[in-house]
């Protein structure tokens, strides 16, 4: 069986209707701060919706979705919503290079957050809104949110579902996928709408609080400001703190939280283990931060932020950490690949694939010891399958494997080896800024086109968690 | 509407596929790990993987929120104890498959007093279907719609016939006979027909009628019609002996070929009246010997779907009498269909469709309002019976003046306990009960088959 192409682009163009739809929400702003960019929005949207619309006549006569065209799916799905996403940056002259407009449309969808461009205020109202908004939309997933409108029934989505969301086995809340896709959407636009009223009631102005709270919600990180989020209030940090750990949280608890199911949602042990750490990071960096400070309680807060920023993978800034000390910098570094829960709108590898690794390492050993011992691995109070403890070693080894050939590819471009690796770790892990040239101060515009489009390579592998992007680039999943 | 079935093996995948088909929200719980991960990616369903009688397994499968609960693994014990947990648990209905006789004797004190809302025999329910086609022996398939007063038959054309003289119109106007075809499947393909279309042979048609018009239909077919007085039966399982026990009691003779000698020692203590032979029914000596050539059917129930199809092969070149052949598996049904095989049997399936058939009529009672429902072809067309209990854009109005949807027949309408066979002028009346035919599945409501309804 070959691949079922014709399904393929046929949820490509669903996939450019959409992105249509939400180049309206630019224009809207471009309309209302009367900006000239908002043409090429309007333009790009057109494009948009003329192919979408062109390409969803033809209704493909099979319908089956198997595992492979679901990774396929979305993997050139979301290189379709980035090029189309980068091209009002080009039209607007706001972003001359497509490269450049690329990396900074992929940095958005993927929720990365890093940046070509140095002075961020320079840009267009409706640009920032775009760029806050690509955020939302890639942070649970375009396809996700296309299947919770569309009635493409059967149980093919699942496998789309299963390719775009992160973490080691997606399942589903209810046992629809469709309606699975509407309650994810639901609860985070109730969660997006309740930290953009927070901040309205901080005293942010309509415009920030909406785009901050899109880069929150979908743990991006693009700020409005040249220094990110430093010049606001603190309320303003805590509240944007909160929330964004609030988003790095498996969505699943929140659902079992809301049907009142409070014994299995206490059971989620990535939950604990992800507060734990975020806890025992902030009271390590806070002390070690607090000779920086003016007081105990901003060096609390300061670590706070950078934690629960960096750990959700959200990249947002108050102080340029890159002038930490090197405890709280290393620690940093290590929360980057930890990343957030599975099934979050945040990136890095995850908490529960850590978990995982750490018990299956723990049986590894006590096999060691007693070769005969029978024993299996367990996660929430259930048997972890061996499929997907199998899948978490390959993940790992595959990860390892990406990293370092990413960071030999950007090494070609002579950089110190600390912005080389971190520029590598804060886009494999859609984390933004990283440390010394690519820090929260920088900004990742000086490296060379080839370096940018390893970069722009590992955010979306990042993001769909490696495998699609791998085998939309292997030979045996397009054979007949 | 939220449904709980535990045990995914044959059974519980036909009720997982066509239930979720028509929309109810499936939770699939089964002791194995690869079933499940087998059933969810086939289906948009959710799986549990556990122990399905455990109350801990249960409720997170969410029996608190269910509406039904079917048991359908392999152990009629397991079943039960699964529909006693839910039925404390969640406060739902249930439905267990029991195929121990010696439960399933009990049925009525099992719903009565353990509150199961079904209790289905597969095996019984296989035998019932039998003796129902041995009664009317023409048809391959018989339904039967407001109890009995319309039926639906479905029969192969042999190779000459009178009809093919004739389009599907001119059977009323010039063969002068009040039926309805409804469907035609030839070869691979299945079709609602129009008025145009004409016969060919091998052609299975399905008709609507009352049983008085459709025995006249058959005699103007020349088909034979003949009660069946004396059948064979191969393979002496549960189905043969619940089989023989409502034949005989229908006075018509039955001898049975077993192949081991101790079941043929019980089975002539259990029926007295049968006349048990202990012998290979792969021999065909025996079969010849046993009057094969004579007899008015043929039914072949041994345990091996192969055997069974080459015996009733065997059979079919032999005599000219009716054959049913049981089958176990559901996955070759097309090719089966290809072989000349009159009627086959698959206790699996129809275990499924009750289910199915109980669980319409269930959400019936919570706003659909489908009374009867067969499915004709497994999951491409499907004849409902509906009750016309108000006024709506349908009542009242000619049909042909009417848009219906395409793919869809109204096939029968019965009004004060008579039947009409529906013609362009004739209307739909509060109180009249409509079967239609249509390859839509799922119809919730009979506005469901008009354009933009």
């Amino acid at each position: 069986m070959g691949m079922n192409i014709a399904m393929v682009v046929f949820i490509l163009g669903w996939v450019l209707s959409f992105e249509a739809l939400f180049l309206l929400l630019p224009v809207l702003t471009a309309l209302i701060y009367h900006e000239s960019a908002g043409w090429s929005f309007l333009l790009t949207a057109g494009i948009c919706l003329f192919l979408g619309v062109l390409i969803t006549r033809f209704k493909p006569k099979k319908k089956a979705l198997y595992a492979r065209e679901g990774f396929i799916i979305v993997s050139l799905s979301w290189i379709v919503l980035s090029v189309f996403g980068a091209l009002p940056f080009v039209f607007s002259g706001t972003i001359p290079h497509f490269m450049d407009a690329l990396f900074e449309s992929v940095s958005g969808f993927t929720t990365t957050g890093a940046t070509i461009l140095s002075d961020v205020e320079a840009l267009p109202k409706s640009c920032l809104m775009w760029r806050a908004f690509s955020h939302w939309v890639g942070g649970m997933g375009v396809l996700v949110f296309i299947m919770a409108f569309l009635p493409l029934s059967g149980a093919g989505n699942m496998n789309l579902m299963r390719a775009e969301s992160t973490g080691p086995s997606v399942s589903k809340l209810v046992p629809r996928v469709r309606k699975t896709a509407v309650l994810l959407y639901a609860m985070y636009m109730a969660m997006t709408l309740l930290e953009f009223v927070c901040l309205l009631i901080a005293k942010m102005s309509f415009f920030d609080a909406l785009c901050t709270a899109f880069s929150t919600a979908g743990t991006g990180g693009f700020g409005i400001r040249n220094d990110s989020i430093g010049s606001y209030s603190p309320v303003l940090q805590i509240i944007i703190a909160v929330f964004a750990m609030l988003f790095g949280v498996n969505f699943s608890f929140y659902f079992l939280l809301l049907s009142r199911r409070f014994r299995e949602a206490f059971q989620i042990t990535e939950v604990w283990i992800y507060f734990g750490i975020i806890l025992i990071s902030v009271s390590t960096i806070a002390m070690n931060i607090i000779a920086m400070t003016d007081s105990a309680g901003d060096a609390v807060r300061h670590a706070f932020f950078t934690v629960s920023s960096i750990i959700t993978t959200t990249g947002f800034s108050t102080l340029d950490f890159g002038q930490f000390p090197i405890l709280s910098q290393t620690i940093l570094v290590v929360l980057m690949f930890i990343g957030a829960c599975a099934g979050s709108t945040g990136g890095g590898i995850k908490v529960s694939r850590l978990i995982i690794l750490v018990k299956t390492m723990i049986k590894e050993i006590h096999i060691q010891i007693h070769p005969k011992q029978i024993q299996k691995v367990k996660l929430n109070g259930h048997l972890i399958p061996h499929e997907v403890v199998r899948a978490v070693n390959t993940y790992m080894a595959v990860y390892l494997l990406f990293f370092v050939a990413s960071v030999i590819a950007v090494s070609f471009d002579n950089y110190d080896t600390t912005t080389t690796f971190t520029a590598v770790a804060a886009t494999i892990n859609n984390i933004g800024p990283g440390l010394e040239m690519v820090g929260p101060a920088g900004n990742f515009g000086f490296f060379s086109v080839f370096a940018k489009g390893v970069l722009i390579l590992d955010m979306l592998a990042g993001r769909l968690e490696l495998f699609p992007i791998l085998l939309l680039f292997s030979p045996a999943a397009w054979k007949k | 509407m939220e449904i709980m079935i535990i045990g995914c093996g044959k059974v519980g995948q036909t009720l997982i596929q066509q239930l979720s088909d028509e929309g109810n929200n499936i939770t699939a719980v089964d002791i194995s790990e690869d079933k499940i991960r087998d059933v969810s990616r086939k289906y948009d369903v959710m799986g549990i993987v556990g122990n399905g009688a455990t109350y801990m397994t249960q409720l997170e499968a969410g029996i608190r929120s269910s509406d039904l609960m079917i048991a359908v693994t392999a152990q009629d014990e397991l079943n039960l104890l699964c529909c006693l947990v839910a039925k404390k648990a969640g406060n739902c209905q249930t439905i267990a498959r029991v195929r121990n006789p010696e439960y399933s004797k009990e049925a009525p004190y099992l719903q009565e007093e353990l509150g199961l809302a079904m209790v289905i025999n597969p095996e019984y329910a296989a035998a019932a279907e039998i003796a129902r086609v041995l009664r009317f022996p023409s048809a391959i398939k018989i339904d039967t719609f407001s109890k009995g007063k319309m039926e639906l038959l479905k029969f192969r054309l042999p190779e000459s016939c009178i009809l093919y003289n004739y389009s599907v119109k001119e059977i009323s106007t010039k063969l002068h006979c009040d039926v309805l075809v409804c469907m035609i499947e030839r070869g691979e393909e299945v079709f609602i027909p129009n008025g145009d279309v004409c016969f060919q042979a091998g052609d299975l048609i399905s008709i609507i009628a009352t049983p008085a018009n459709a025995a006249v239909f058959f005699k103007k077919l020349k088909l034979f019609t003949n009660r069946t007085r004396d059948a064979i039966l191969v393979g002496g399982g549960q189905i043969a002996f619940y089989l023989s026990n409502i034949l005989t009691k229908s006075g018509i003779s039955v001898k049975l070929i077993e192949k081991n000698r101790q079941r043929c020692e019980e089975l002539s203590q259990l029926l007295p009246k049968v006349s048990i032979i202990h012998g290979d029914a792969a021999d065909k000596e025996t079969m010849l010997e046993e009057g094969l050539e004579k007899t008015g059917a043929f039914v072949a129930l041994t345990n091996l779907d192969e055997e069974n199809i080459l015996l009733s092969l065997f059979a079919r070149s032999k005599m000219s009498g009716k054959l049913v052949t049981k089958i176990n598996r559901i996955e070759f049904d097309e090719i089966i269909r290809q072989l000349n095989l009159d009627s086959i049997v698959n206790p699996k399936q129809l275990t499924a469709e009750y289910i199915i058939r109980f669980v319409r009529a269930m959400k019936k009672s919570m706003g659909s309002n489908v009374e009867t429902l067969y499915s004709l072809i497994k999951g491409k067309v499907e004849a409902a019976e509906f009750l016309i209990k108000e006024q709506s854009a349908i009542v009242g109005v000619p049909l042909q003046e009417l848009e219906f949807k395409e793919n869809v027949l109204i096939a029968g309408i019965l009004r004060r306990g008579k039947m009409l066979i529906p013609r362009g002028q004739d209307t739909i009346e509060i109180g009249d009960s409509v079967v239609v035919v249509s390859r839509r599945l799922g119809l919730h409501d009979i506005c469901d088959i008009l354009k933009q309804g």
